[in-house]
């Protein structure tokens, strides 16, 4: 219980005294191209000590050190991909507000995907089972069957 | 005293409530008129109790009792007295005794109105609502009590967080509450059709009506959520998909998809098994929410009340209420019969679709809310879920929606023909099109999304209106005829058109507003001006000279708690909004001394907020329609008007 | 039979997601695990305290075979007051080096700090920027690291050390590593 008061406490110095949108002019690049990029990079980077914030929406302390590091990485001549690498080196992938595809993240990735394949798949078999239930589906006929080969042969190259 | 009799109220509350939920339902069980009938006056009863109970409390923060814990830590005497009031549901102990008194307030409206109701359903329903609140009344008694003393009393209180002191937010909270909470009574009617064995169309216009009220509170209080942040957070965002955010938007996806295949469970007899699967999704996800929020599972920056306690009882809860109630599905919900045919091309498989996309929608953002959750629970390491996620999943699955949505009004129930539906879209059509391409000469430079998302907009918006002038006949027949039938087109019909319409204005904002802000981040000096989206914005001290608008941004220091927070100047026009913010000190580019100032133009954000409006008030009309009525005339005379309203 | 195993599938889900949750109650989400964790630390040299007399350090004095102890502190920094005992009878009992990264301090103010609460660190490296804090993965002050004798970091304690933390966390390690574990 303790630890968690203490902790409490030491956030609330790190934590910004109020809120306002973080980027301040004195850190921003004169290259607009290269400022523009700092700008998105940031907004994919998680501020550690505020919950939920990137470092772009972040007064505190560390977001700005962080904004500063990403420009200083920039002007040396980083590639995007690069200071992201730089900054997950040191932070782990918690600091990615988009985690990267890889095992860990893959049932989050893939999830809403297949929820959607299972419920289109549930609303066929529903379909198909109304369609049996009231009047059962005739099978294809000899004839049927014939042109349906010939119609899928038609469409082969 | 107060406090006492705060705390006595509640506590009586929880035998009420405990004898509510017993005896109606033995009662219902055993065909006893006698023991069902204890429904009624017991959930008026508990009502009463809660609301003695909230009014202590209120009184106790009006007066500014400080010898109770709660008021201590939350009020103070300089406070004006809206933000006392609101200061009741601004904490944990106070907003769960306001989720109660929302639960009991719903409980006494179906016993003061549902006398149409069948004894045994509307036993069921009230005994069912008595659970929930007997679980809560625990939850309150036993780990978060309002009205608990603290000796010696402070000579004044610790104040509210000053980013809570604003209209905004001080109705935030019930209206989300009032949604949260109202979705029970579907719950409630799910669990009771299930023990009954029998969801028919009548059940389904039961329940609508709650739902509906349920889903327009919702709806008014996440844009009112999203409003706050919007101006008073001071970055000019309005949805973060922040934790908090995500646990109010399951409920409302769960609860649109309910609200439409309640529809077809009313007009043709069938989905019935999965529209009781979803009223218990709905209301669980309410639940689920109140969990993450009070639990600290997932710390967010809105958490503002988290204690490891509480989340185990609410966690028991939610196992209790949301297991239960599956476990009970899964032995009865293979009873529920449908009926046979149905056309996957039809107005029931549009409301198939739209629910297709809405549970897909909901599981999608359950699954990013929960996953870093999930994962460090299997020791697989820290992630964070954030907005990049979240759009690159939600945006793919809403522009199909969309653009089934203008169509499937048109179609007819039973069997449509989409072909005929498209070819009246034309109008449709040519909007979207010309939609895209002046958003596209506009900016050249923007996001991809952008014209995507206007020419979706205004396809729902114009085709919404084509199926209103198909309605009305509009150019097959005369003038004086269609004017006619306008007059006699029923409410709820208006509100549906309403209610897709508000949706269209909400995704135009939604696209403006993230597709094209502009934004300028500086130093100015009194005097200085900055040119954005063609506004020249000037900064003075005094409000002299022709200005277009003046805006007058502050920055505000609370005299209890001493923080300083940050107020947007914000002008609201049609075309978007300017917004200024004015930082700390600092110098310009040539050495003058002066303030940092952030401006934004966004781009039609207004229209999000006006077409949330718009949602609210087509399901509030739709609420006063006849048919929708709470006093819903009883089963066999539903039957025939639904007969005749086809 | 079949149709009837759908209707359960809710309510297994369900069952799945709280256990799920049942184990997250136990898990506190403002701790994040260090990235460097079996990672060499970081390559840096820090000068000591302005005005101060000791001398600062880098990562060739965690090289020296020896397992040593990095400690991050501020004197802005409440918690860091609560734990500093518990720091100066870690240095104290001489099993271990104990260096400490002053993270983006007043010099003036951290010499007052030291002096007040007593300095027991081996020595004391100003990182006035917070760039080496940032190179070691510092997010919240204090934290305090474990380096082996290769200069690999092998454990980080998020938050003060108080209570039986130092005996129940860090000294095992420490033993561990220096009777030669790995």
């Amino acid at each position: 219980m303790t630890r968690v008061l203490v902790l409490a406490a030491l956030l609330a110095v790190l934590l910004p005294a109020g809120p306002a949108r973080a980027v301040n002019p004195d850190e921003m690049l004169a290259d607009p191209v290269l400022e523009a990029r700092a700008r998105d990079i940031s907004k994919e980077l998680r501020c550690l000590v505020c919950q939920n914030q990137s470092i772009d929406d972040s007064d505190a302390g560390l977001a700005k050190d962080l904004r500063v590091l990403v420009r200083e990485r920039l002007k040396a001549g980083d590639s995007d991909d690069q200071v992201v690498a730089f900054v997950v080196a040191r932070y782990g992938d918690f600091v990615l507000l988009k985690p990267p595809v890889k095992g860990s993240t893959l049932v989050l990735w893939a999830g809403p995907a297949v929820v959607a394949g299972l419920g289109i798949l549930a609303v066929v078999v529903f379909f198909r089972r109304r369609r049996a239930a009231p009047a059962a589906a005739a099978p294809l006929t000899a004839e049927e069957r014939a042109r349906l080969n010939k119609l899928l042969e038609g469409d082969a190259p | 005293m107060t406090a006492e009799l705060g705390h006595f109220a509640v506590i009586l509350a929880l035998f009420v409530a405990a004898v509510q939920a017993t005896l109606p339902l033995i009662g219902a069980q055993r065909g006893d008129a006698q023991w069902m009938a204890v429904a009624r006056p017991a959930a008026l009863l508990q009502f009463l109790l809660v609301a003695v109970a909230f009014g202590c409390l209120t009184n106790l923060y009006v007066t500014s009792d400080f010898s109770v814990v709660n008021v201590a830590a939350n009020s103070h005497t300089d406070k004006p007295l809206l933000y006392k009031i609101s200061g009741v549901w601004g904490n944990h102990e106070g907003s769960m005794l306001l989720w109660v008194l929302i639960l009991a307030l719903f409980g006494s409206a179906v016993a003061a109105f549902g006398a149409n109701l069948p004894p045994a359903l509307r036993a069921r329903v009230l005994a069912i609502q008595a659970l929930i609140a007997v679980g809560f009344y625990l939850f309150i008694l036993l780990t978060s009590n309002p009205f608990e003393r603290l000796i010696p009393a402070p000579a004044n209180g610790r104040d509210l967080n000053p980013l809570l002191q604003d209209p905004g937010l001080a109705f935030h909270p019930p209206m989300l509450y009032l949604g949260y909470v109202g979705f029970s009574m579907a719950f409630s009617f799910a669990i009771a059709a299930l023990i009954e064995g029998r969801v028919d169309a009548a059940w389904a216009r039961w329940v609508r009506p709650w739902t509906l009220a349920a889903w327009c509170f919702l709806t008014a209080g996440i844009g009112l959520g999203s409003w706050w942040a919007y101006y008073e957070l001071g970055w000019g965002g309005w949805w973060y998909w922040d934790p908090v955010e995500n646990a109010s938007f399951m409920p409302w996806l769960a609860g649109t998809a309910l609200l439409h295949s309640a529809t077809v469970v009313e007009k043709r007899d069938t989905l019935k098994g999965w529209t009781v699967l979803l009223a218990i999704i709905t209301f669980s996800m309410s639940l689920l929410g109140t969990f993450l929020v009070r639990s600290g599972v997932l710390t967010s920056v809105h958490a503002f009340a988290t204690d490891p306690a509480r989340g185990v009882f609410i966690l028991v809860l939610l196992i209790i209420v949301i297991g239960g109630s599956l476990a009970l599905y899964a032995w009865r919900g293979p009873q529920l019969v449908s009926a046979g045919l149905f056309q996957p091309i039809s107005r029931e498989g549009g409301l198939l679709f739209n629910n297709l996309v809405m549970a897909t929608a909901t599981a999608a953002v359950l699954l990013g809310t929960l996953y870093p959750l999930l994962l460090d629970a299997v020791g697989g390491g820290k992630v964070s879920v954030g907005p990049p996620f979240f759009n690159a999943v939600f945006i793919p699955l809403m522009l199909p929606m969309l653009a089934v949505m203008a169509v499937g009004p048109l179609l007819h129930w039973k069997r449509g023909d989409w072909r005929a539906a498209v070819q009246r879209l034309w109008p449709a059509m040519v909007a979207a099109l010309a939609a895209a391409a002046g958003a596209w000469a506009l900016v050249t430079d923007g996001p991809f999304l952008g014209p995507v998302g206007l020419a979706l907009a205004a396809w729902l918006g114009v085709g919404t209106l084509v199926e209103l002038a198909e309605r009305l006949r509009l150019g097959r027949e005369n003038l004086g005829r269609s004017l006619a039938r306008l007059a006699r087109q029923p409410r709820a019909a208006w509100g549906m058109t309403l209610a897709h319409l508000g949706l269209a204005v909400t995704i135009a904002g939604m696209t403006g507003a993230g597709a094209w802000v502009e934004e300028s981040i500086q130093v100015m000096a009194p005097g200085d001006t900055v040119r954005l989206a063609g506004y020249e914005f000037r900064f003075t001290v005094s409000r002299d000279g022709r200005a277009v608008v003046v805006l007058n941004p502050e920055k505000r220091v609370y005299n209890v708690s001493g923080q300083p927070t940050t107020e947007a100047g914000i002008e609201t026009r049609l075309t978007g909004d300017l917004y200024a913010v004015v930082g700390d000190r600092g110098t310009t580019a040539d050495g003058r001394p002066g303030f940092v100032t952030r401006l934004y133009f966004n781009p039609l954000v207004a229209w999000m907020w006006g077409g949330l409006m718009i949602m609210v008030a087509g399901g509030a009309l739709s609420l006063t329609d006849r048919r929708h009525r709470v006093g819903a005339p009883a089963r066999r005379g539903i039957a025939a008007q639904a007969a005749g309203a086809d | 039979m079949r149709s009837r195993l759908i209707y359960l599938l809710p309510l297994g889900l369900f069952g799945v997601l709280a256990v799920y949750f049942a184990v997250g109650l136990t898990r506190d989400p403002k701790i994040i695990p260090s990235a460097l964790i079996d990672k060499p630390a970081p390559e840096f040299v820090l000068p000591p305290i302005a005005g101060g007399t000791g001398g600062g350090f880098s990562t060739a004095d965690l090289k020296r075979g020896r397992v040593s102890v990095v400690n991050v502190f501020a004197s802005w920094c409440v918690p860091c007051r609560a734990e500093h005992p518990q720091i100066n009878r870690l240095a104290g009992m001489g099993i271990v080096p104990v260096y400490g990264l002053n993270y983006k301090d007043a010099p003036e103010e951290a010499l007052a700090w030291l002096n007040a609460l007593g300095d027991g660190y081996t020595a004391v490296g100003a990182d006035a920027s917070g760039r080496v804090g940032i190179d070691w993965g510092v997010y919240g002050v204090p934290e305090t690291f474990i380096v082996d004798g290769t200069g690999r970091i092998r454990f980080k304690h998020v938050g003060p050390i108080v209570g039986d933390a130092l005996e129940r966390e860090i000294l095992p390690l420490i033993r561990h590593l220096q009777g030669g574990g790995r």
